[in-house]
């Protein structure tokens, strides 16, 4: 075949010549199929439109079914209709000419002046919808004609397809009669080329029927043949018009061809589109709305979006996801039975002949599926042909072979929102049904294990193949562009773990610690008899040298810094950890400071290392440790809950002082404050104090050593916030930032138990029980007002992202950084940018944001300094 | 009294390039001038500089990320 190359795309209107030139069969009957199931001549079936049953053959081109592309036909309208597409473009034309000579109202001069400014703008390639806007508002305005004279009466339009003069209604008719008479030199004043569509053709007189394979009918489990739904509405149409002209012949009185025609007219607007606001859409005898062609394209499962835009791919496969944190961040689980599925092409050279030959051979996991030959048959390798196969194979040949350990393949999770929602994995071949996957790889993806699917894809070149491990590859995500940081690394347990084996000086047996790093390649363990957790962690370490502030760390006035009594100031010196907690600050996802400073200084392979020596330590010292939750985590004493029933009762007694002095009118407004509004604001701030204050002291009596605290204070998860509201004190509820107030607008309270204009706590949505000593009903009642505004928040949240990332991509999606750092539209070669960003920084080889890291560069040039005057 | 645009803090100093600047910069970018960014002449900082279609300005402004960033718009 010759490749083709498209110059351009240009849209016109069928004329109705045009209509009748292409169509090969005149439709006139409303009937399809005649009783032996033969589709009747000048029917909507005719075979002169094509062909979809096996077995018959097109009358217009010979095809058989799969072969004919089918063939348009046509249906004479026995009265012109108007097309409901063009219906408001009409309306301004019959606005915008002469009702008498149809000519523009505008003079000549000016009606030039703005064709050449229209031509202009087409030059420059600029839109100039603005100037086709003024012509149609100057010429509505009009009241006489400037060519003839003629006074001009504004004709009405009457959504959809209707139009008035006066109380007089134009007929499709007086309105295609209208529009013949605008001659062809005003014209392009109102954005039309005549060569491309005459105003008239917008009032339809023939109708194209598509042809049968636009509208193939299928055939039901009974038999019975269904019919598309254009089929359907085509039907009605025939038949309307074949009634409207019997009536016609018999000289039916003219009413009823008044009703005729306006049935007419609306059979074929729904037929166009049937969603058009002002009249009821057409339906089904179920009572679905019909699919006609405007709901073909339109939206999300239209033509556009779902045919075009979207695309189905075959080498991929789909499954829930499960954690493994015993494979690498780099790895993927595949379950076998897809491995089986899914193959990686061998193309066959003198060199790998025999290697191919070898999993044509088997009989067992990673053998050969397919072999296609250079003519491109494709024959399934199964026990019986698998040896003449085998003997047969040529270099030139491909050998499609099962999916095995160490293969390349690509993993996705929708949405793919950034680029590390794509990322290249090396395969793993498991047991059971589900993909694996690293738990630190959990951040890019956003995946989590509820239930969450997710998408593989086998690249099937070499090329490919190289490009997914070179540029797809984990390891090469592991900085973010989005913020310069590390967005693999640790999350909840690998968190927790490492806390409990830094935190403090906690010490381990020899057999402790050997069990602990027999999993991970770690030498050169020195042998003793007690290690700490910091020798521990160490032991993974590349020598890296770091000081920084822990996430335990309390932000103490004045830093002690190595000296910190909370442990909380890591010292990393030359690969060991001298002082402090490792928690989220550093290997976080995220946040990982020492994720960071590893892969700047040993590059991405090491940090990947690390991540995965990392992540399994904290594992096995999580599970050898023992560490779990329960409701009695939350208990705190009989004193502590005294104490915040006495907290909670002073914050009311506040409230309610305030309350009095407001009602009194004592109370001092804020600076540009109404006083309800400085009342609001002091009883908000009084409440949420008393709830932090409930909070430390439940936090006080839990410990440092409550699993729910050492989570919450290492950024494992959760905060203290949520403690607070477990174990002491819900607080406010809130819609829009307001303490709850709507309800009974008429009374002005929010549930009947109160009393009307009570302005209160507890009235207005404060809860001081806790979640775990439970909420009263009228408590219940404000949680899920407040609970109910963050759900539909969430919800309108990622649907209006949605919609605003799919314009951002189609905008930019022609961009790209060039070679010499400049940003250029790739069609066009327009320059969108001299420097990417200014600074032609990239993001994801940035200090967090910043070009430079000038810290790390001044540290290594005082070491290096040190080191020569040593 | 008329005040001058390029006083003002907000707008960026714009200054015209001269022929051979021009022919440097459209050589170091190896483009046409027609796909440069344009700016328009009637555009009240090139009407102050008096600037006319088809010269080219440089714009020199204050940068979040850079500093100091140099922006060219071709004068239509
Ligand atoms: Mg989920
Ligand atoms: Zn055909
Ligand atoms: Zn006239
Ligand atoms: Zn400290």
């Amino acid at each position: 075949m010759i490749p083709k190359r498209l110059a351009a795309i240009k849209f016109e209107v069928l004329s109705p010549q045009e209509i009748r030139r292409m169509s090969v069969a005149k439709i006139v009957t409303p009937e399809t199929y005649d009783d032996d199931g033969f589709p009747i001549e000048g029917g909507l079936m005719d075979t002169r439109l094509g062909v979809i049953d096996p077995g018959l053959k097109c009358k217009t081109c010979g095809g058989k079914a799969g072969e004919c592309p089918g063939h348009f036909g046509h249906i004479e309208l026995a009265a012109p209709v108007i097309h409901v597409g063009y219906a408001k473009l009409i309306a301004r034309l019959l606005n915008g000419t002469c009702r008498e000579c149809g000519r523009i109202l505008m003079k000549d001069e000016r009606r030039d002046k703005f064709v050449e400014e229209i031509r202009k703008r087409i030059a420059m390639n600029q839109n100039y919808d603005d100037i086709i806007k003024e012509v149609f508002r100057l010429t509505k305005a009009a009241k006489k004609c400037p060519h003839c004279g003629a006074e001009q009466v504004e004709i009405k339009f009457d959504k959809p397809t209707f139009y008035y003069e006066g109380e007089h209604r134009l007929t499709p008719k007086d309105v295609r009669e209208r529009l013949e008479k605008i001659p062809n030199e005003d014209l392009p004043a109102f954005g039309i080329d005549p060569k491309i569509a005459r105003p008239e053709w917008f009032v339809l007189t023939v109708l194209p029927v598509p042809p049968v394979t636009v509208r193939p009918s299928i055939i039901l489990e009974t038999g019975q043949r269904s019919e598309d739904d254009l089929t359907h509405k085509l039907v009605d149409i025939i038949r309307i018009n074949q009634r409207f002209l019997e009536n016609r012949e018999a000289g039916a009185p003219p009413q009823i061809l008044e009703d005729l025609w306006e049935l007419l007219q609306y059979h074929i607007t729904t037929y166009l589109d049937n969603e058009v606001s002002g009249i009821p859409p057409a339906r089904h005898r179920s009572g679905r709305p019909l699919k006609t062609l405007a709901q073909r394209l339109k939206g999300k499962e239209g033509r556009f979006r779902k045919s075009l835009s979207g695309k189905r791919v075959n080498f991929s496969a789909r499954t829930v996801i499960s954690p493994d944190p015993a494979i690498s961040i780099s790895e993927v689980g595949v379950p076998k039975e897809i491995a089986e599925e899914l193959t990686v092409p061998i193309f066959v050279t003198p060199r790998n002949i025999e290697i191919a030959r070898e999993f044509i051979l088997r009989s067992e996991h990673p053998k050969a599926n397919y072999i296609v030959r250079p003519d491109g048959k494709r024959i399934r390798v199964i026990e019986s042909n698998k040896e003449e196969l085998a003997e047969k194979l040529e270099p030139g040949w491909i050998v499609e072979r099962q999916l095995m350990d160490g293969d390349i393949v690509l993993f996705n999770r929708q949405p793919s929102l950034h680029r590390m929602s794509i990322m290249a994995h090396y395969v793993r071949v498991l047991p059971y049904k589900t993909f694996r996957l690293n738990p630190a790889v959990c951040p890019p993806y956003n995946a989590d294990f509820d239930g969450d699917e997710m998408n593989l894809h086998v690249p099937q070149t070499l090329e490919a193949q190289a490009e997914a491990k070179i540029l797809m590859a984990v390891q090469e995500h592991i900085l973010s562009p989005r913020f310069g940081g590390p967005i693999i690394g640790g999350i909840h347990d690998h968190i927790s773990g490492l806390y409990l084996l830094t935190r403090g000086n906690k010490k381990f047996s020899r057999e402790e610690t050997i069990q602990l790093l027999r999993a991970l390649d770690v030498s050169e363990v020195p042998v003793k008899d007690e290690y700490t957790g910091k020798e521990i962690f160490s032991y993974i370490l590349p020598k890296i040298t770091l000081e920084f502030k822990a996430e335990v760390c309390q932000g103490c006035e004045f830093c002690k810094g190595e000296n910190c009594e909370y442990d909380a100031y890591v010292v990393i010196r030359n690969g060991q950890l001298l002082k402090g907690t490792i928690d989220e600050k550093a290997v976080g996802a995220f946040k990982g400071v020492i994720i960071d400073e590893i892969i700047r200084k040993y590059g991405k392979e090491e940090a990947k290392k690390f991540i995965d020596r990392m992540t399994q330590l904290a594992i096995r010292v999580i599970t050898s440790v023992g560490f779990t939750i329960g409701i009695d985590d939350i208990e705190i004493p009989k004193e502590a809950e005294e104490q915040i029933e006495e907290v909670i009762r002073n914050a009311e007694k506040k409230v309610d002082e305030l309350i009095k002095a407001y009602k009194e009118g004592n109370l001092e407004p804020m600076p540009g404050r109404s006083l309800e509004e400085t009342l609001e604001m002091n009883i908000m701030r009084e409440l949420g104090k008393a709830r932090d204050q409930a909070g430390k002291i439940a936090g006080r009596f839990l410990g440092d050593e409550n699993p729910a605290v050492i989570m919450a204070v290492s950024g494992a998860r959760g905060s203290m916030l949520n403690l607070t509201q477990m174990a002491a004190c819900i607080g406010q509820q809130s819609v829009r930032g307001e303490r709850i107030v709507r309800g009974y607008t008429y009374s002005n309270r929010t549930l009947p138990h109160f009393k009307p204009g009570d302005l209160g706590s507890k009235a207005r949505g404060f809860v001081r029980s806790s979640y775990k000593k439970g909420l009263s009903p009228i408590e219940f009642f404000f949680h899920a007002a407040g609970g109910r505004e963050g759900l539909v928040d969430t919800a309108v949240r990622t649907s209006q992202s949605g919609y605003l990332q799919r314009r951002m991509i189609n905008a930019l999606q022609d961009l790209k950084v060039e070679y010499d750092g400049t940003v250029r539209e790739q069609t066009s070669g327009v320059l969108v940018q001299y420097r990417f960003g200014e600074d032609g920084v990239d993001p994801a080889k940035s200090y967090r944001g910043k070009a430079v890291d000038v810290k790390r560069i001044l540290k290594e040039i005082i070491e290096e300094v040190k080191q020569y005057g040593e | 009294m008329k005040i001058r645009l390029q006083d003002h803090i907000l707008v960026p100093k714009h200054e015209i390039l001269s022929k051979e600047e021009a022919e440097e910069l459209l050589k170091i970018l190896g483009i046409s001038k027609e796909q440069l960014p344009k700016i328009k002449a009637s555009d009240p900082i090139v009407v102050e500089i008096g600037a006319k279609p088809g010269d080219i300005i440089k714009i020199t402004r204050k940068s979040l990320t850079a500093g100091k960033s140099v922006f060219y718009r071709l004068v239509v």
